[in-house]
């Protein structure tokens, strides 16, 4: 899917910043993945396995950062954070609704020698 | 003479990195660490030593290089956490501004028309297409894995069509828009729809500059399918529930479908449409013609 192209993206940039920066050998990504991305992290872990071999990133691992969503209840106006997506209030048993948050997909930083 | 340990040797000249911001110095004050320092003699001849010294918040002492850049100490291989804090899809994600610049400055607006593959896109375009009648300018591009047959479905409606094809790619990105629009005179287009790949979820990472996401549900995928695929109906500027003429058959809850759109969409207006038998279209038209007349 397109975790495959997302991928790309990530290791383009994250070399682009690895040449910046002097270094030649990048030990970690850490990828900050909203509840609304749209990327599955086990994906993403799947693609990176398959487009490392033969870069600078050849030997490093993947860090997910998920993101929580802030929710409200329609029925009790209450509102939580929650790291999945979830329609029913676990108070009341109403409708609940995403109000912010979630669609976060970002490079936040790497470990580089 | 080496200034730093007095080992009697000139050193070639230094560059002072200063960019780091004020502070990132003061963190190493007071720990001991070990340099590898290069000298040239006066006959060119080379010479490397190590030394080792600490640091104190009084004593000035210059490094040959920043703390921002990977540089190794005598003996050990430094492993430096480097903050980056960038969008992954940052050249998408520029690419589709430019193309939401281009089509504010044409005074067009564009129309991202996402659902699952068989939800009636095509269809609903070519009515619509059809009951605009040229009254609105409009033109459209297509994304499909391969052929033009919904482009050759599209033509002869009164708008311009571009058919992109994606290969294996199972979304359109904004550089495809780019090139489609290329194609476009988009001064004389009022509304640019975009059909794009029948796909409800990687279309949905991807900004193609447009001025709406619109998402089609056609009646017989089910209740819950905005609670299965919330990304791509989050944002959604309007939802529209197609093949109605098909309700009874489907035996589809339509007031529990639009509860769940609801919950994922707050802010969507939901149209309910037959593409097939008109019911509905005119709610539909009568929305893009006022879209038509207040551009921005």
């Amino acid at each position: 899917m397109h975790e495959i192209s997302i991928m790309q993206d990530t290791m383009q940039l994250a070399i682009e910043h690895l040449q910046k920066s002097g270094g030649s050998e990048i030990h970690s990504i850490r990828i900050r993945v909203g509840l609304l991305s749209g990327v599955v992290p086990e994906a993403m872990e799947f693609a990176f396995d398959s487009l490392k071999a033969g870069t600078p990133a050849a030997n490093a691992t993947l860090e997910f950062e998920k993101m929580p969503g802030l929710f409200c209840c329609q029925s009790c106006g209450k509102d939580e954070w929650l790291d999945c997506m979830e329609f029913q209030c676990s108070g009341c048993g109403g409708l609940l609704v995403l109000r912010e948050g979630g669609a976060d997909l970002e490079l936040t930083q790497m470990k580089i020698s | 003479m080496c200034e730093n340990c007095g080992c009697g040797h000139v050193e070639t000249f230094k560059v002072i990195p200063m960019q780091d911001a004020p502070g990132e110095n003061a963190r190493l004050a007071g720990a001991s660490h070990q340099h590898v320092h290069e000298h040239v003699d006066a006959d060119g001849r080379r010479y490397t030593h190590v030394h080792s010294h600490s640091h104190d918040a009084t004593a000035l002492h210059e490094h040959t290089h920043g703390h921002g850049e990977i540089h190794a100490h005598a003996g050990e291989e430094l492993i430096q956490t480097v903050p980056v804090h960038l969008p992954i899809l940052i050249k998408n994600d520029r690419l589709a501004e430019r193309n939401r610049g281009y089509l504010n400055a044409t005074g067009t607006i564009a129309i991202n028309l996402v659902s699952s593959p068989g939800s009636g896109k095509t269809m609903f375009l070519a009515k619509t297409l059809e009951l605009l009648n040229g009254k609105v300018s409009a033109a459209v591009i297509v994304g499909d894995l391969e052929t033009a047959n919904d482009a050759e479905r599209l033509r002869g409606k009164g708008a311009p069509v571009v058919q992109v094809t994606t290969g294996t790619v199972c979304h359109l990105d904004a550089e495809m828009i780019s090139s489609g629009m290329e194609q476009l005179d988009l001064n004389i287009c009022r509304i640019l729809f975009i059909e794009n790949v029948g796909n409800l979820v990687c279309p949905a990472s991807y900004d193609l500059g447009e001025s709406m996401r619109v998402v089609l549900i056609s009646v017989t995928e089910g209740e819950d399918k905005p609670l299965k695929y919330p990304p791509i109906f989050r944002g959604a500027r309007f939802v529209v529930i197609s093949k109605t003429d098909l309700l009874s058959a489907s035996g589809i809850d339509i007031a529990t479908l639009r509860r769940n759109i609801h919950a994922v969409a707050p802010e969507a207006t939901v149209v309910e449409v037959s593409a097939r038998t008109g019911e509905g279209m005119q709610v539909w038209i009568a929305i893009l013609n006022s879209l038509g007349e207040n551009p921005r």
